[in-house]
């Protein structure tokens, strides 16, 4: 008898060990990471994936506040203000059991400056990048770069032995359509391991049993299962019916369904990202217009007269249920740079646009072609179509080509589209991100995400001088003159600042973080 | 003198079509009467859409994106206005566009059944007359796409298409690609009846009369064996319609046939689909109970035709 009972006491106890240490979260939202490649894609969705399974050398945590990860401090050069000296954790192990070092920092820093990477922009004011000892890395910038920390939050550390290995040395070309080792295989050092992936589908993620960080994160998730839906009722669906514990992206319609039913929560916070239209403006001719010989939106006039029309408060009333804040720059308040009189919207005034294109002889409109993404921002679609109404009335025949982001994005990088839709986050929290991407012209170095064909040689010169620019009132004065231009020249038709609505199973304890990047190793699970 | 006996001539005429075998069991079937009336109505309303429809849903200069959501019945909240099924969520009165929709579902079923029809009655008749390898090549095609359904065939021909359309024109073209997806899709049925038959009809001696003085081939086909082959195309025809309607709003539901600008029954589903948990049933309940009796009214006419053709069945 005795030996029953505890024979039974040994079997519940196993029971409840094994309950214990498998925790599966299983995950969506509406669209999928890109590519595993951590470099080819500098995209939300992209890196919030890349991020459970390879690790930058200082993340952003929950809160976005800086937290060491692969380095564990970092500190300019006593000797040179030119050198940023970062001390790199020791005993850290790559997934398939390689040791972490100096070396791969190297490597990886100078992978995501190299051609196809997407990653360059945030790495302009860098010159070299050596190794000082087996765990310390010195980084060389052209000029003091005080905000060179911010610039490494998104920059993944691979392994140099692994890539070479593997023949994944360079960055996967995306927008080629190339397919390589790196895009759907890793080795990381982070909390996760992948198990499988079908793009769009399914990825299945394990937890890193050799972490470095066990016993510092709570790493209660030991199993990740990340579906994307893109089908909004399908999500909630899935929500509702226990199918999956966490979406990162509750439909606004139904947020009150979600928040009211038992066992699942909804937390909200602003989410420090834009929503807005850019405009194809450097082009001789459009493609897709019905104006020969011409580019109407190379004119002000027409821009400013589209910025008029657009109702940011019907919008954010209908069609975002009140979940937005109407935009009038292309940077959230989370910026330096950003003020409240630039992101006053712009007030709608159909007549004065009306007047505005009649002025620069479009009176009896035109026709273009709108390009749209169907599973990247909150009701993307939506916002499109009631941009179609809203331009008819100043004659501006629109037609709506809304499509997935795999094949919207790469319009806007490879020069394809006249008049597209764009959300841009902004991780560094400084607007000098916003203008290496979005404003400065498209080279080799900088521009790469700048659709506009905007060029303007005074405002290019005054964005390089920002790396380097230590004096912070001086920084902060030429970053408003660069706003000033935006602004004038109506780079951007800014429509709103998103607000992030993450739904969840009450087992799940995570707080919003600004940036949509979940980073499951902070997750908790009751 | 002439012109009373050509009015009791009409009269009579009348009369014996009244009287006849299929108007007789037409009036007898109520299902069928009631039916046929309801398909009437839908197709006028439909036709004359412009003049019931109180608003231009595919003109999105008269949207007003405040009166999204308008309940049933109800003022809006923010306008004032108020709409006899409400408004969606770009704030589309759902009536007119319900009645827009619809003329898009019946123009693509109706286009897409002639276009499938033509096809396989055409085909129909040549691999059963001709025989051979004409008809081994014909019929091992039909085979093939037999095996895909016909909705994946459909959406094949609508990618391939929408990816040599210029984009200036997609919008403008969506519907025709449309038709031509469905009509392509579904030629098949067709040509396996007419085959089978023209193969029976081909021996009989009204045929063999036909070829012994010398008609053509074509001829032959066309004039004496197709209004022999008529009666079950005209049934497959009826419930190939139902079938090309379903098909439509199966394609616009999946994102992939009418633009959101000008949407058809299967968008306004596919839209009204997303507002279900949140309580605006009425975006999709309109749209979907339209589509329904429509597809459902063709499918009991067709069902009735059916049996009124079959003689074994009277």
């Amino acid at each position: 008898m005795k030996t029953r009972t505890s024979l039974l006491a040994v079997a519940l106890l196993a029971t409840t060990a094994a309950g214990a240490s498998a925790e599966t979260l299983r995950w969506a939202r509406a669209g999928d990471s890109l590519t595993l490649d951590p470099h080819a894609q500098n995209e939300g969705p992209t890196h919030t994936l890349a991020h459970q399974i390879y690790e930058p050398l200082i993340i952003r945590d929950m809160s976005g506040q800086f937290q060491a990860a692969l380095a564990t401090d970092w500190a300019p050069s006593p000797d040179d203000p030119n050198v940023w000296v970062f001390n790199l954790r020791q005993g850290v192990k790559y997934h398939d059991g390689a040791d972490f070092t100096a070396e791969d920092v190297v490597f990886s820093i100078n992978r995501a400056k190299s051609e196809n990477s997407d990653m360059k922009e945030l790495l302009t004011s860098i010159v070299e990048v050596r190794a000082a000892g087996d765990h310390t890395v010195e980084i060389v910038t052209d000029g003091p770069n005080p905000i060179l920390s911010s610039n490494l939050t998104n920059l993944f550390m691979m392994d140099s032995g692994w890539a070479e290995a593997n023949g994944a040395v360079d960055v996967q070309d995306i927008e080629g359509g190339e397919t390589t080792f790196a895009s759907t295989n890793t080795n990381g050092t982070g909390p996760y391991k992948l198990v499988s992936r079908e793009p769009d589908v399914r990825t299945v993620l394990t937890q890193n049993e050799n972490y470095w960080g066990a016993g510092q994160f709570p790493l209660a998730v030991t199993e990740i299962i990340y579906t994307p839906i893109q089908n909004a009722a399908t999500r909630v669906a899935a929500l509702l019916s226990g199918e999956v514990d966490f979406i990162q992206d509750v439909p606004v319609q139904d947020l009150e369904r979600v928040a009211s039913t038992d066992g699942l929560v909804v937390k909200t916070a602003p989410q420090n990202r834009v929503i807005f239209f850019g405009m194809n403006q450097g082009a001789d001719d459009l493609v897709n217009d019905d104006v020969e010989g011409a580019n109407p939106l190379a004119d002000v006039r027409v821009r400013r007269a589209i910025n008029m029309a657009i109702n940011r408060d019907a919008i954010k009333q209908v069609v975002m249920r009140g979940q937005s804040q109407p935009a009038g720059m292309i940077a959230p308040p989370f910026v330096n740079g950003w003020t409240a009189e630039m992101d006053a919207s712009s007030m709608t005034d159909v007549e004065a646009a009306q007047a505005l294109m009649a002025e620069a002889g479009y009176e009896d409109g035109f026709s273009i072609q709108l390009d749209c993404p169907n599973d990247r921002y909150i009701n993307d679609e939506a916002i499109c179509q009631a941009t179609v109404g809203m331009l008819a009335q100043i004659g501006i025949t629109v037609n709506l080509d809304a499509k997935p982001k795999a094949q919207h994005f790469p319009l806007i990088t490879n020069d394809q589209t006249d008049f597209y839709m764009l959300g841009w986050g902004v991780p560094t929290y400084d607007s000098e991100y916003i203008f290496n991407f979005l404003v400065h012209t498209r080279g080799s170095e900088r521009g790469s995400w700048n659709g506009t064909g905007y060029s303007n040689a005074d405002v290019d010169a005054m964005i390089q001088s920002l790396a380097s620019e230590t004096d912070l009132e001086a920084r902060n004065a030429t970053i408003q003159a660069i706003w000033d231009h935006v602004q004038d020249d109506q780079l951007y038709i800014p429509i709103h600042h998103q607000v992030l609505n993450w739904g969840m199973s009450d087992a799940v304890g995570i707080e919003v973080s600004p940036e949509d990047d979940p980073k499951m190793k902070f997750f908790t699970m009751n | 003198m002439t012109h009373g006996t050509a009015t009791r001539t009409r009269t009579q005429r009348l009369r014996s079509i009244w009287h006849s075998d299929f108007v007789y069991s037409f009036r007898h079937a109520p299902v069928a009467v009631a039916s046929a009336t309801v398909v009437l109505l839908m197709v006028l309303a439909a036709v004359f859409a412009p003049l019931i429809a109180p608003f231009d849903p595919f003109n999105p200069a008269t949207l007003n994106l405040m009166n999204g959501f308008t309940p049933p019945m109800e003022p809006n909240a923010f306008t004032g206005e108020s709409f006899w099924l409400g408004t969606d969520d770009q704030g589309r009165d759902v009536f007119s566009t319900i009645l827009y929709g619809m003329r898009i579902s019946l123009f693509v079923g109706f286009s897409a059944v002639m276009l499938a029809l033509v096809l396989g009655v055409v085909l129909g008749l040549l691999a059963g007359y001709l025989g051979g390898w004409t008809e081994t090549i014909i019929m091992r095609v039909a085979d093939v796409q037999l095996t895909f359904p016909a909705i994946l065939v459909a959406m094949l021909i609508f990618g391939i298409a929408k990816g040599i359309t210029p984009p200036e024109y997609r919008d403008q073209m969506a519907i025709w690609v449309l038709i031509l997806a469905i009509g392509l899709s579904d030629w098949v049925q067709f040509a396996r009846v007419v085959r089978g038959a023209t193969l029976v009809e081909k021996n009989k001696e009204y045929v063999q009369a036909a070829r012994l003085i010398g008609r053509a081939p074509l001829a032959i086909m066309l004039r004496h064996i197709l209004p022999n082959v008529l009666n079950p195309v005209l049934v497959i025809a009826t419930i190939s319609l139902a079938l090309a309607i379903i098909a439509e709003a199966t394609l616009s539901f999946l994102g992939v046939g009418a633009p959101p600008t000008q949407p058809s029954l299967g968008t306004l589903i596919r839209i009204g689909q997303g507002f279900l948990f949140s309580g605006e049933w009425w975006i999709l309940l309109f749209p979907a109970a339209t589509l329904l009796t429509l597809a459902l009214s063709v499918n009991l006419l067709g069902d009735w035709l059916r049996d009124a053709l079959n003689p074994r069945l009277r």
